[in-house]
């Protein structure tokens, strides 16, 4: 084999192995998984529709309660602004212990401070005994009582609105 | 207003079939271009070993594609391509050696056969290991094991003493470096040993310099791994495992506790014994004037294997002397110890750092299988196993270029040694199997999952994924 041939070759394997090095690294940055933090103005990525949630039935084994219209718990002021929560057929545990559904990063609520559920239909807020009590429209509630979407119920530093809408 | 939203990751199985054949085109295309360099011709055995390169990539695919769908899609192409490279420099070392000098050797028809077992064991645990989460059982038989493999090298009638360490077994003429076996036994044992006893190891006690450090109580299984890489020290006069044994322990141990404390204190516990060992033991201490000062008149003798290594690099220079036109003969051991200086003579720093990067890849791919993984002992495994390849590679290419002073380790996958690539490729399968349970979608594990929950809060790897995807914060 010439000389040329054989310089060609050696230069072709250098380069070689860098475009194998190039091409895992660009792999790896199409091949990103896991939680990210994405602004809601941008656009939807493709990525999204894989969502093991997206299937319909495992959907419906999510949210049960109610069918047709979609409930959510919507921190409205406090640390967690933005965070919503939409509700389905188990009580949800607010609180700041690890176990609660909306853990608040709150001193001034309770480790389990309040429930919100569903009875017959309409969604109900507890008060679980906190220490600094659970305000529904700036009244303190003693109990169940029923949380109409729209009402606000604030928790330490944290209001949290029922909002009801179109699935 | 931003959303939280949960990516599951692709297979991405096309994209390793491409990544391994290119990478086993590069390694058959590297034998080759050693062959043209140093005698004109193509190898004889080209055809064979392009067929060998062929199966071992087809039975890699497959079995990935059967056992571990989602695995990690680097890895295995990184590994094949690192094992190519390194038995094209041995062939390169080999033909120099037959060529320059009187002797006569082989090491790369040896080397291809320890590369077919190595892939035949990895593809062998692809399959027999379903679950990770298994191994966790054998926490202290994994122990045991491995004690037993590190004592193997003292034993009357098959140890073996090599060049002044004692860490080789012979066995009906073939010869073993059970070290390399032990590596693996430990960190499995390690991890299972941590994960349920971290919480105690992460509590605080006194604070010095800013820095909390453990209780007193909790240093007992630090002076026992220390104790044992003394004992290695003592007995095998091995720097190198006894390095890597301790070393490990510390970072699984920082992994598991998340302290930096014990860093620093693994940093202060290693070096009462590596002063003793510099002030003390004659070899060790030549070991430190050859780093520090290689090239003096006095220490050229002594140093020669280091100086001859730079030398080799420096004739290597950016783009190296080509695969086949360098002499790799001329450095001791070039095909072991010293292949880092082989490969930078004939591919150059460019060809170097392609390695080098190759490896960096290696070790981030565990380390992101290890922060992917949902259980506590497969994050410690992947993340000690990471940590092994990566100690490995600083101080074997550290040792060469002067960086650190030299101790005898092995490059993982390059270096000419059945023990060491045999294992390397156990590891690797291993590696495959994590990033496979690390990557798969969560759905698929849990079946119909229960309600969401959805914290506001920062929530660590090891929470359990939240089956509602999508949290809006």
């Amino acid at each position: 084999m010439s000389e040329l041939t054989i310089l060609v070759l050696r230069f072709g394997f250098v380069i070689g192995l860098w475009l194998f090095v190039v091409a895992v690294l660009l792999i790896l940055r199409s091949d990103l998984f896991g939680t990210t933090v994405v602004s809601r103005g941008s656009k939807p990525d493709p990525r999204r529709e894989q969502r093991p949630s997206a299937d319909p039935s495992q959907a419906a084994n999510l949210r049960t309660e109610p069918a047709a219209v979609l409930t959510q718990l919507v921190v409205t002021a406090g640390p967690l602004r933005g965070t919503n929560l939409t509700l389905g057929a188990t009580p949800v545990l607010i609180g700041r212990a690890p176990e609660c559904t909306l853990v608040l990063d709150d001193d001034y609520a309770s480790n389990r401070h309040a429930r919100v559920f569903a009875a017959d239909g309409t969604w109900m807020v507890e008060d679980l005994g906190s220490t600094n009590g659970t305000l529904l429209s700036n009244r303190r509630i003693e109990g169940a009582v029923p949380f109409k979407p729209g009402a606000q119920v604030r928790i330490g530093r944290t209001e949290i609105e029922l909002r009801r809408g179109p699935r | 207003m931003v959303t939280v939203v949960s990516y599951t990751a692709r297979t991405r199985r096309t994209l390793q079939a491409i990544l391994l054949i290119a990478a086993a085109a590069l390694g058959v295309l590297a034998y080759a271009l050693v062959d043209l360099g140093r005698s004109g011709a193509l190898p004889e055995n080209l055809l064979q070993i392009g067929i060998i390169a062929a199966v071992i990539v087809v039975v890699l695919q497959a079995v990935v594609m059967w056992r571990a769908p989602y695995a990690d899609p680097a890895i295995l192409p990184i590994v094949v391509l690192l094992n190519g490279i390194g038995l094209a420099v041995i062939h390169s070392y080999d033909t120099a050696m037959n060529l320059f000098t009187s002797a006569q050797i082989e090491y790369a028809s040896r080397q291809l056969l320890w590369t077919i077992l190595g892939a035949i064991l990895a593809a062998a645990v692809l399959v027999l290991l379903r679950d990770h989460r298994v191994l966790r059982r054998y926490t202290w038989i994994s122990a045991a094991c491995g004690a037993l493999l590190l004592l193997l090298p003292l034993a009357p009638i098959i140890g073996q003493e090599n060049l002044g360490s004692r860490i080789w077994i012979s066995i009906a003429g073939y010869s073993f470096q059970p070290a390399e076996l032990a590596k693996i036994f430990f960190a499995l044992f390690f991890a299972g040993y941590l994960v349920s006893r971290r919480d105690t190891l992460a509590l605080a006690g006194p604070k010095v310099l800013g820095i909390h450090f453990p209780r007193w109580s909790d240093f007992g299984p630090i002076l026992v791994a220390w104790a044992l890489g003394i004992a290695i020290l003592v007995f095998e006069t091995d720097l190198g495992t006894s390095l890597l044994f301790f070393g490990l322990f510390v970072a699984m141990l920082y992994v598991a506790t998340d302290r930096l404390s014990w860093l620093v204190i693994g940093a202060v516990m290693f070096l009462p014994p590596a002063i003793v060992a510099v002030t003390q033991v004659s070899h060790v201490r030549r070991r430190l004037t050859c780093w520090l000062d290689p090239l003096s008149p006095e220490n050229y003798g002594p140093c020669e294997q280091i100086a001859k290594g730079l030398f080799g690099m420096a004739s290597g220079g950016l783009i190296g002397t080509g695969l086949g036109e360098g002499r790799p003969n001329v450095v001791p051991f070039g095909h072991s110890d010293f292949i880092f200086t082989s490969l930078a003579e004939e591919l150059g720093l460019v060809g170097a750092f392609a390695v080098l990067l190759l490896y960096l890849l290696l070790v981030q791919r565990a380390l992101r299988a290890a922060v992917g993984i949902s259980d506590g002992f497969g994050t410690l495994l992947a993340g000690g196993l990471g940590f092994v390849i990566a100690l490995q590679v600083f101080v074997v290419v550290g040792g060469v270029t002067r960086v650190i002073p030299l101790t005898g380790l092995t490059l993982p996958f390059l270096a000419s040694g059945g023990s060491s690539l045999v294992c390397n490729w156990i590891i690797a399968a291993l590696l495959v199997r994590m990033s496979d349970a690390a990557r798969r979608p969560a759905a698929r594990r849990l079946g119909a999952a229960p309600a969401a929950p959805a914290s506001g809060s920062a929530s660590g790897p090891s929470d359990a994924p939240s089956p509602a995807r999508e949290v809006t914060a």
